[in-house]
């Protein structure tokens, strides 16, 4: 297990490498500049903002810069937030995203997994179709309708909770944006329950444990619910990446400090140190989740062994 | 129900401000999050607003945008225009370190350096040196600004600068703590940043909220009447509104939107400030070659847009009419405007079909052209409705948008026939936009503009020292690049705000600048919420 575990960590430093280096080319390839804006500026001091962001180098000479850089651990500085580091804006934003993209999934898992067992076992009742429908529903409108929606019904009208605002975190102003950021999944985790665990429930093991005699909430907790697990948890491993790597959407209509923003923001900006920051972290990000799931994966189906 | 929720949110900030009945404390929406703090490394307007509390001029900009001494209490300026003294008054750092008139130059020094890369440092080439010092060509010794003793800085112009004090009242020509910057590189920290201004920097969470606290050692404090300042970078104009409504902020600086601006005529009209602001939404032609070249095109084409249509019926937020480049409410020369617009529509249609002809366009020989713009609801709106009132002209328009890094790079490199232009003043001064169409300009070069009277005019006025003879030049300047029809001025940009009632020493004015130093709050036991 340890050794496979080095091994795919060995193998995601190339990864990182070539996912570093084509998002480098490709963002210096798109149009316009860090200082192309409204205010056209003058020669003489566009030149000075190059020079001071080492932009009026080669290319293959700023490529090998930022590789040394990196190397030491360091992002660069961003361009358009000068007072911070990439690294500082990472890391008070990654925390900020971790809160409500963590909340977001424990909540999705809460909620979708009970769900999808429970329209599995009544299966083409009127409760499947409820759950399925509500599911269909969850998936087919995205959150940037329902989280205006939400913001302006319990933020404005009602006055219950906070219509935006981070307020360092407070409990009232964590509910909207995690119950918004959840819906979707919910639904996802419900409907791949659903269909994992109907599958399961055809399997021989299945119809043996109830020969066995056990009860049917024996059979469901002790036999099916683990293998119909494992897609859900494959799911998992990229979803929680992406989630808690922030929600541009949730993010800007809740105005929460995340790091989502910087994706978009920082693309828009060509802020080119702050997007290859974010990515680099989002790539290292997705490789280690995986990891997490591949050796979970062993731990819920025993015929999956990493020991070579 | 309803009567409850009602209660209840009237009550909130009743209850709310229980808690802090003593200090007083505005929140506002300040557009975005800061770019930097450091007055000389960044050009937005919201990071220009929280630096200009923090950091105090020698010239000072009062509540409705005049104006007025700041940490110079006078000043002197030679009959030619070119020597300026400023006397300092007695002022001190938040640290309790005088400042002095060294401080002044070393912050003028700093702010044309190469390394500093500051935006606006061309507002300042007057000075003497100062666009070789910029450019790396002579030290910043060689600057022509020398503090005489520690209460008197001596600053020497290679010419008049009809906007030389407005640029000293920026927030980059501040004063910045010698004793600090010359010991530490990370001088700007959240609650120990050494300031001059009426408010010093409290907490500041990136993305989340920033925290202005009154600064005792202000040499005005007696003056503030706030304690504290919550600025929240609202990128979202709509969850401004949002938390507008719910009084979490009491002042939003983010222009309302069009699509919002009828819901908040009709919810909230005793908040929305609307007033003329220094910026001119135009589209710009490249007249390098094809039809454009041709000034019978250019006048055709300007001749059939009826601005007020666009203004009134396709956006609806104010803003203004214009048949000229200076916007009207900016201190520009009376009476400049393009010729052949103020005719009857009908009759200006004919001249135009006409114009069109005689340049060889017509139904069987028509004339495509493509019009640039950066992707933006209202900035379609404007291009679809301005292609439909070409269309009569037998002109077909290719409608192209993209994001706006690529749209300004795309202008820069003359890639447009058409392009979507907005251009705020930084400065209330005409050069500041007829300047770029004269030779060097940003607009000349992506244009293709020449007119070596508009250049001799803008020229001449750089030497003029009377601030009437001067504005006259330059309004002759302007004349000549609208008779020429080099652009297509659509609209005078006006400032759309939401203001609380609460909010007092908020004045519009031109260069919609509002100092947090001169804003108070009404008594919050009076709460003028009216609901839903």
């Amino acid at each position: 297990m340890l050794s496979y575990t080095l091994k795919r960590l060995a193998f995601a430093v190339p990864t990182l490498l070539v996912v570093i280096t084509i998002s480098f080319f490709l963002m210096r390839a798109a149009p316009g500049g860090p200082f192309d804006g409204e205010r056209q500026l003058p020669p003489e001091i566009e030149a000075n903002l190059k020079a001071a962001y080492h932009l009026d180098e080669p290319l293959p000479m700023q490529y090998l810069r930022y590789m040394g850089n990196l190397a030491q651990g360091d992002f660069g500085p961003s361009f358009k937030y000068k007072d911070f580091s990439v690294t500082e804006l990472i890391m008070q934003g990654f925390p900020v995203s971790l809160e409500i993209g963590g909340l977001a999934i424990g909540l999705a898992l809460l909620i979708g997994l009970p769900l999808g067992v429970i329209a599995a076992l009544k299966r083409n009742s009127t409760i499947d179709y409820l759950v399925m429908s509500l599911a269909l529903g969850g998936i087919a409108v995205p959150n940037f309708v329902i989280a205006p929606i939400m913001a302006l019904v319990f933020g404005v009208l009602l006055g219950w909770l906070p219509a935006g605002g981070w307020n360092g975190g407070a409990l009232p102003n964590l509910v909207l944006p995690v119950i918004a950021l959840s819906i979707q999944q919910i639904a996802y985790i419900a409907r791949m329950m659903r269909a994992s665990m109907i599958e399961t429930m055809g399997s021989h093991f299945i119809r043996t444990a109830r020969a066995k005699g056990l009860s049917e909430v024996q059979v469901v907790l002790r036999h099916a619910l683990r293998p119909s697990l494992l897609p859900v948890v494959s799911y998992l491993g990229p979803a929680i990446a992406a989630i808690v790597t922030g929600s541009v959407v949730i993010e800007q209509i809740f105005g929460i400090p995340g790091i989502g923003r910087y994706f978009v923001q920082g693309a828009l900006n060509r802020d080119y140190t702050l997007v290859m920051g974010t990515v680099v972290f989002y790539g290292a990000l997705i490789v280690l989740m995986n990891l997490l799931v591949d050796l979970l994966y062993s731990a819920l189906d025993p015929q999956i062994r990493y020991d070579d | 129900m309803a009567v409850h929720w009602r209660t209840l949110l009237t009550a909130l900030p009743l209850l709310l401000s229980l808690g802090t009945a003593q200090a007083a404390t505005l929140h506002v929406d300040n557009e975005g999050e800061p770019g930097s703090l450091d007055p000389q490394k960044s050009a937005n307007h919201w990071d220009s607003r929280i630096q200009k509390a923090m950091f105090d001029r020698l010239v000072d900009t009062a509540a409705d945008g005049r104006l007025i001494p700041g940490l110079a209490s006078r000043w002197d300026v030679s009959d030619d225009g070119t020597v300026y003294t400023f006397h300092l008054r007695d002022a001190r750092w938040s640290d309790g370190t005088p400042i002095t008139a060294e401080d002044a130059v070393f912050s003028l020094r700093r702010l044309l350096m190469p390394a500093t890369a500051n935006h606006n440092a061309n507002l300042y080439y007057a000075i003497h040196n100062a666009r070789a010092v910029n450019r790396g060509e002579r030290a910043p010794e060689a600057l022509g600004v020398k503090a005489l003793d520690a209460h008197t800085l001596e600053i020497t112009l290679d010419h008049p600068s009809g906007y030389f004090l407005q640029a000293m009242a920026m927030g980059e020509a501040a004063p910045l703590p010698r004793h600090v910057l010359s010991t530490t590189k990370r001088w700007i920290v959240p609650g120990d940043t050494v300031v001059s201004g009426a408010f010093t920097l409290g907490e500041w969470h990136p993305q989340s909220q920033l925290t202005l606290e009154k600064n005792p050692a202000f040499y005005a404090a007696d003056t503030v009447a706030l304690d504290r300042v919550v600025m929240y970078p609202l990128e979202d104009t709509n969850d401004a509104i949002r938390r507008f409504r719910n009084d979490q902020i009491d002042l939003s600086f983010a222009q309302v939107p069009s699509s919002r601006i009828d819901w908040v005529r009709a919810q909230r009209p005793d908040a929305l400030r609307t007033a003329p602001w220094a910026g001119e939404y135009f589209y710009m032609f490249n007249l390098r070659d094809g039809a454009l070249a041709d000034a019978r095109v250019r006048k055709a084409l300007n001749l059939v847009v009826r601005r007020e249509i666009i203004t009134d019926k396709v956006l609806g937020t104010g803003m203004r009419p214009s048949h000229r480049f200076v916007p009207e409410a900016m201190s520009g020369a009376d009476g400049v405007t393009m010729p052949g617009l103020d005719a009857p529509y009908a009759e200006r249609a004919e001249k135009a079909r006409a114009l069109m002809r005689e340049a060889g366009y017509g139904p069987d020989t028509p004339l495509t052209l493509t019009l640039r713009y950066n992707t933006d609801d209202d900035h379609k709106k404007v291009a679809v409705a301005v292609a439909a009132m070409w269309k009569p002209l037998g002109v077909t328009v290719e409608l192209y948008n993209s994001e706006g890094a690529v749209h300004y790079a795309a202008i820069k490199q003359c890639q447009f026939d058409v392009a979507r232009y907005g251009m705020v003043a930084t400065v209330n001064d005409p050069i500041d936009l007829v300047g770029s169409y004269a030779a060097g300009g940003s607009a000349a070069a992506a244009s293709g503009y020449q007119n070596a009277r508009l250049d001799a005019l803008i020229e001449k006025s750089a030497h003029i020292a009377n601030a009437a003879d001067r504005r006259k030049v330059l309004g002759q300047a302007e004349q000549t690049l609208l008779d020429d029809y080099a652009v297509l001025p659509i609209f005078d940009y006006v400032s759309n705000h939401l203001v609380s009632p609460r909010v007092q020493g908020f004045e519009d004015n031109v260069m919609d600048e509002h100092p947090l130093r001169f804003l108070s709050l009404a008594s919050p036991s009076t709460p003028s919420h009216s609901g839903e």
